[in-house]
């Protein structure tokens, strides 16, 4: 039973400034089938979405539907040629009732005016047929942010598409909606209907789908079929192998003897965000936290150094039990943290590398204790030295400089705030191999003189070449702990995956 | 980018947000606010059904500006300029009336000449050129005030006889009151009012009935949505402002037939009376969120205080504006 | 660091706003020969160029705070007009006890003056925490004291018109015994010079700056974005309330509907031909100075080319289009694609030779 192919991607590549977020990418999508769409972070997923439903435009490849060429210049264009997408955020108006919702823009008319009866009735229809339990007449705020998400699901499937492209649907939807939004999936499936399922869960992507195509740093890794990938293989594939030849750098570090904890964190969690967990930071120990995008990694270090208030359990800053409202008060409890979005969370775009650099020294100290001139200049320029900082000099803009280097600056910010607790949240994105290496030997440096160190990164090698214990995460939660000989590579994986070997 | 699941976007404040609910409280202020009126002013004339209906008379014009103001604030903008769109319609229309020659007919033509202009200037440069309405329509507020004074420093009375005719027609109902010598004297209303309430209720229906005024909601809601779903985020916010001078310049012209002048201060203030009308109406200034029904009452509400303070005599009209911002903060707040 | 670089930045900041003043003062001083001669006439300097810098200093007063306001908020403060007018109402009162007309003061000078900057700081901290805590649009938040403003003004003057006839209360918008230079001028610089004292010898400065460019990550660097912006808007309400006073102090009274009137319209103004930009982040205050002083220089020069007061406005606006469309993204965006496109056409026809 040959499926029709109704969407094929060839080639496509497509370029940011400095980055290359696409490049020769294939992507086939045939009738009647569910396709994953899997990647890290970074890997070309969302790009590729928007690059075929008008968002971006694309510099080379070609794009079939049916046979046809098509280029979709907006979003409007890509709903004309049978493209429906739901967004991994809500896109519908708040303040419009679910019908209004599920018809704008086609609303039904009568003598050129909107019939309310007709569509209220009509969208009574659609939501009980899709099992979704909401009025037509009611509000779409006053609806929960899951029920949002199946009212948007329910727009696209009523707009008679080709191609339905759910883009991280399930994130807000509990176990009995997912089922609910599984149910719709088959059965359009059984209509023709092709999917691009773009998700991180795992479960989900066994339980649904019929194809898997994984991206790994704007290229095709590969197009597979479900039954034939093991978890464990996927898994692999999608945090990829980085075959460094680099000697082991932990080797030279003295081993741990004794553990003194200097943050230890009991049941603490956040509704919505990070189940309760349990977590020990010890002095010159640098502890990893490895799963996939979405596992609760960044959500887990947030909650410790109070960029997301825990509403659940306590934090023991070296024995003492602390009480962290805001950012600054972890700061001053020798807490430092990387974030891992440094475009939204890092940099302040239009300040200096210097004010940059000076910022979280800067509030420490508090408002009144400005640091001198030269202070600043000396500070900068010792950290523009040590990581290396390519910038036309320490005033220039931080947006002028490459991904890379701003992320330099932002990791010299930290460690000039002499550290007790430092995060580091994916620090060497971006940045390139040498250096990679330069912060990976700096990490270890500072953990043999003393310094706490949490390290998380995509690229398991380079987290096991620091890390002496791992925390991993999966679907929002710590399932385990990985020290001494579990820590390798394959252990890494199972863990990760969880669940039957060969599924 | 992990994701923070639960992020809930809708914002906890707006629980009580309806457009119904809050239609309900501005109406129930306004009989509150009028029946104690009546009750308290009795002697005053307050009961008379002509004191009713002289609300409209007086802010028939105001009643059509607001209006279009709700349009726009649905969008999410503000037009601070209508105040001086008005004046400058009153002056242009008097002086090309009286020194000019111009008819009657002509004025009207003028009138939503200006309007218009303003809708299509303003609007390219906030739908197109992304500008911040405040400021825009502050330049407009500039732009009017000044070019009002260029054409006369001086009064205009306008003497024009089909004008004034339009003006004084009065259009006497079947209600009344009865005078201290037992006669019958019957309330009346002029012309503008039919108009102002005309063209409210065509925009209500535009509102509700049509592909438009569903977007502008949508626009005002979630724009980034809006263009999601398909929606032609600047056309239609253009449109809106278009639509929202227009009724400028209608409005200004209905104002000119209760004044019978321009004058270089004249209407000054207005958008502000506008702009709180739609609030107190129900519209919320962070958009997606208002009717024209609403407004209608929330002139009421306004008229309803000043009627209520000059009846009282001694508060200055200071007061309305204190109550006014009280009325408004209330509303931000909701 | 060497002078090439220092010079290269200043020039690129304070550049248009420099470039517009002496643009309007070139044409003030062809329309009016001696627009720069200063004599000495009874004991004071007199010209034009001292009555633009005099007038201007209320102006260069509110331009301070507003700059703040707009830098770390991204919004305007539309009140400070009316703030002005408070902030005088409760001094006038103070000063004549209530009396609508006084030639001897009823209360200290000091103490008025503080309770009159006092209320207008109130005012601030009003606005600002319905914008930082609340989180409330800058321009519908201070649209409240905007309306109610200046009917609070009359309130506390009893709807009339409080005039303080006593010598030592004219000092601020006059002169200091026998000194030639009139009083508001040293009051806008000393205004100057204090805030920047504060903002660069404190970390004040950068703290607004950064809250202003990205919130979030200020946030997590330690900052209290709340409590800054909080802050910028009760200093606003400060300047507001100095510039009260001295507006107050020209006129010896306290009126309450004509003080401050639409210096709110020109601070914006001022700010944005300050080069800043009008939606937050890095700021520039000696540019919003240079603005202010340029905008009383305009309207000086349309003075002297016969324009009347009210048709001044007409200019402003004009003015104002250009800048923030000059400013637009949008616009900056067509410009550079036409340059591209400018470029390739020229590209190709090399090539095609």
């Amino acid at each position: 039973m040959e499926n029709s192919v109704v969407l094929d991607m060839k080639d496509v590549s497509k370029t940011f400034p400095g980055v290359k977020a696409l490049q020769h990418v294939d992507f086939k999508l045939r009738k009647g089938e569910i396709h994953a769409l899997m990647g890290e972070n970074g890997a070309g997923k969302s790009t590729l979405i928007k690059v075929l439903t008008g968002v971006h435009d694309f510099e080379s490849g070609k794009i079939t539907m049916a046979g046809t060429d098509i280029v979709n210049k907006s979003p409007q264009d890509a709903q004309s040629h049978g493209i429906s997408t739901v967004y991994q955020e809500v896109n519908l108006c708040p303040n419009l009732t679910v019908a209004e919702n599920l018809f704008i823009g086609r609303e039904p008319r009568k003598f050129g005016f909107i019939d309310w009866r007709i569509m209220n009735k009509k969208s009574a229809e659609l939501l009980k047929d899709l099992d979704i339990d909401a009025n037509a007449t009611d509000k779409l705020e006053e609806c929960s942010l899951a029920k949002q998400q199946m009212i948007a699901i329910a727009r696209a499937v009523d707009m008679q598409c080709q191609v339905l492209i759910l883009d991280e649907p399930t994130s807000s939807l509990d176990d009995e909606e997912v089922e609910k939004l599984f149910v719709l999936m088959r059965r359009l499936k059984g209509q023709g209907v092709g999917i691009i399922f773009v998700t991180h869960f795992l479960e989900q992507v066994y339980e649904v789908c019929d194809r898997i195509t994984v991206l790994r740093n704007g290229t095709l890794v590969g197009e597979y079929e479900v039954a034939e990938l093991p978890r464990v293989k996927l898994v692999s594939k999608m945090m990829g192998k980085d075959f460094d030849d680099l000697a082991d750098i932990k080797g030279d570090h003295k081993k741990l003897e004794k553990f003194v904890p200097v943050i230890e964190a009991k049941g603490v969690g956040r509704k919505g965000s990070i189940k309760p967990f349990d977590f020990v930071a010890n002095k010159g120990e640098v502890v990893g936290l490895t799963g996939l995008l979405g596992s609760g990694r960044s959500e887990l270090v947030r909650a410790i150094y109070g960029a997301d208030k825990p509403d659940s359990g306590t934090i023991l800053v070296n024995g003492k039990e602390a009480k962290i409202s805001a950012p600054i008060d972890a700061m001053k409890l020798g807490m430092a943290y990387l974030p891992e979005d440094r475009k939204k969370d890092g940099i302040i775009a239009d300040l200096s590398v210097r004010e940059n650099i000076i910022l979280a020294l800067q509030a420490k100290k508090g408002m009144f204790h400005l640091m001198s001139h030269k202070e600043m200049e000396e500070a900068a320029d010792k950290y523009i030295e040590m990581l290396q900082i390519k910038t036309a000099s320490r005033e220039t803009p931080i947006k002028s400089l490459s991904g890379g280097n701003q992320q330099k600056v932002i990791i010299g910010r930290w460690l000039l705030t002499n550290p007790e607790y430092l995060i580091l949240d994916e620090p060497t994105r971006g940045i390139d191999i040498g250096t990679k290496t330069e912060i990976q030997k700096l990490v270890l440096n500072l953990a043999d003189q003393g310094m706490a160190v949490t390290f998380i990164s995509s690229e398991v090698e380079e987290m096991l070449r620091t890390c002496s214990r791992m925390g991993v995460m999966r679907d929002g939660k710590k399932v385990g702990e990985l020290t001494g000989d579990d820590l390798t590579q394959e252990g890494i994986m199972k863990a990760i995956a969880g669940g039957d070997e060969n599924e | 980018m992990e994701m923070g699941i639960f992020e809930s976007k809708t914002n906890t404040k707006r629980k009580i947000n309806s457009n119904t609910f809050l239609l309900m409280i501005t109406i129930l202020l306004f009989l509150a606010m009028y029946i104690s009126g009546m009750i308290i002013f009795e002697e005053g004339g307050f009961a008379k059904p002509q004191m009713f209906l002289n609300l409209f008379i007086s802010n028939a014009g105001l009643l059509v500006i607001a209006v279009g103001q709700t349009i726009v604030m649905i969008t999410g903008g503000i037009d601070i300029s209508v105040g001086s769109v008005t004046a400058l319609v009153c002056m242009a229309v008097a002086n090309q009336m009286e020194n000019h020659g111009a008819s009657a007919y002509m004025a009207v033509a003028i009138a939503l000449g200006i309007g218009l202009l303003y809708g299509i200037v303003q609007g390219f440069l906030i739908s197109y050129l992304e500008i911040q309405p405040f400021i825009v329509s502050l330049a407009g507020l500039f732009f009017g005030r000044g070019l009002t004074s260029m054409i006369s420093t001086d009064m205009i009375s306008i003497k024009n006889e089909t004008f004034l005719a339009w003006a004084k027609y009065r259009i006497y109902l079947p209600i009344g009151s009865y005078s201290k010598r037992g006669k019958f004297l019957p309330a009346y209303i002029y012309p503008t009012v039919i108009i102002a309430l005309v063209i409210v209720f065509i925009i209500a229906i535009i509102m509700k009935y049509t592909k438009f005024g569903r977007e502008v909601y949508a626009i005002g809601g979630n724009a980034q949505s809006a263009m999601m779903m398909g929606l032609n985020v600047r056309k239609t916010k253009f449109k809106a402002y278009i639509l929202n001078g227009f009724l400028a310049g209608c409005g200004g012209f209905l104002f000119c037939l209760n004044s019978c002048s321009g004058f270089v201060e004249q209407a000054k203030g207005l958008e502000m009376d506008a702009i709180s009308a739609s609030v107190i109406g129900g519209t919320l200034l962070s958009g997606g969120v208002g009717t024209p029904f609403g407004t209608i009452f929330g002139v009421l509400i306004k008229g309803t205080i000043s009627s209520l303070i000059t009846t009282q005599g001694s508060l200055s009209s200071w007061w309305v504006r204190i109550v006014l911002s009280k009325e408004i903060g209330l509303y931000i707040f909701f | 660091m060497n002078k090439e670089t220092l010079k290269n930045i200043t020039s690129k900041r304070l550049f248009l706003p420099i470039v517009c003043l002496i643009a309007v003062l070139l044409v003030n001083v062809i329309k009016t020969p001696d627009f720069f001669k200063i004599s000495l006439e009874n004991g004071v300097l007199s010209g034009y160029i001292i009555i633009v810098i005099n007038r201007a200093s209320e102006l260069v007063i509110l331009a301070v705070g507003m700059t703040l306001v707009t830098a770390a908020s991204g919004g305007q403060d539309i009140s400070v007009g009316a703030v002005m007018a408070v902030a005088a109402a409760v001094c006038c009162q103070i000063l004549s006890g209530g009396a609508t007309s006084v030639t001897s003061l009823a209360a200290p000078l000091v103490l008025a003056i503080l309770a009159g900057i006092l209320a207008s700081a109130l005012c601030g901290a009003f606005n600002g925490f319905l914008v930082a805590k609340l989180n409330i649009q800058p321009m519908v938040a201070t649209l409240i004291l905007f309306t109610a403003g200046r009917g609070i003004a009359q309130l506390i003057t009893k709807g009339q018109i409080t005039y303080i006839r006593v010598e030592s209360y004219k000092t601020f918008g006059g002169y200091i015994g026998k000194c030639p230079i009139p009083t508001p001028i040293f009051i806008a610089i000393i205004v100057i010079v204090i805030t920047q004292l504060v903002l660069k010898k404190t970390a004040l400065g950068l703290y607004i700056e950064s809250v202003g460019i990205n919130g979030t990550a200020s946030r997590l660097v330690g900052l209290n974005s709340t409590l800054i912006k909080f802050l910028t808007y009760v200093i606003c309400g400060i300047m507001a309330g100095i510039a009260g006073v001295v507006a107050s102090s020209r006129i010896y009274s306290a009126d309450a509907n004509n003080i401050g009137l639409n210096l709110e319209m020109d601070a914006i103004l001022a700010v944005a031909l300050g080069g800043n930009v009008l939606g937050g982040g890095k700021f520039n205050l000696m540019g919003s100075v240079i603005g202010a002083y340029t905008i009383q220089a305009l309207t000086t020069t349309l003075y002297a080319m016969n324009v009347k007061a009210d048709q001044l406005p007409v200019y402003k606006a004009i003015v104002v289009i250009i800048i923030v469309v000059l400013q637009s993204p949008v616009f900056k965006k067509f410009l550079a694609n036409q340059k591209a496109k400018k470029l390739s056409n020229t590209t190709a026809a090399e090539g095609g030779k």
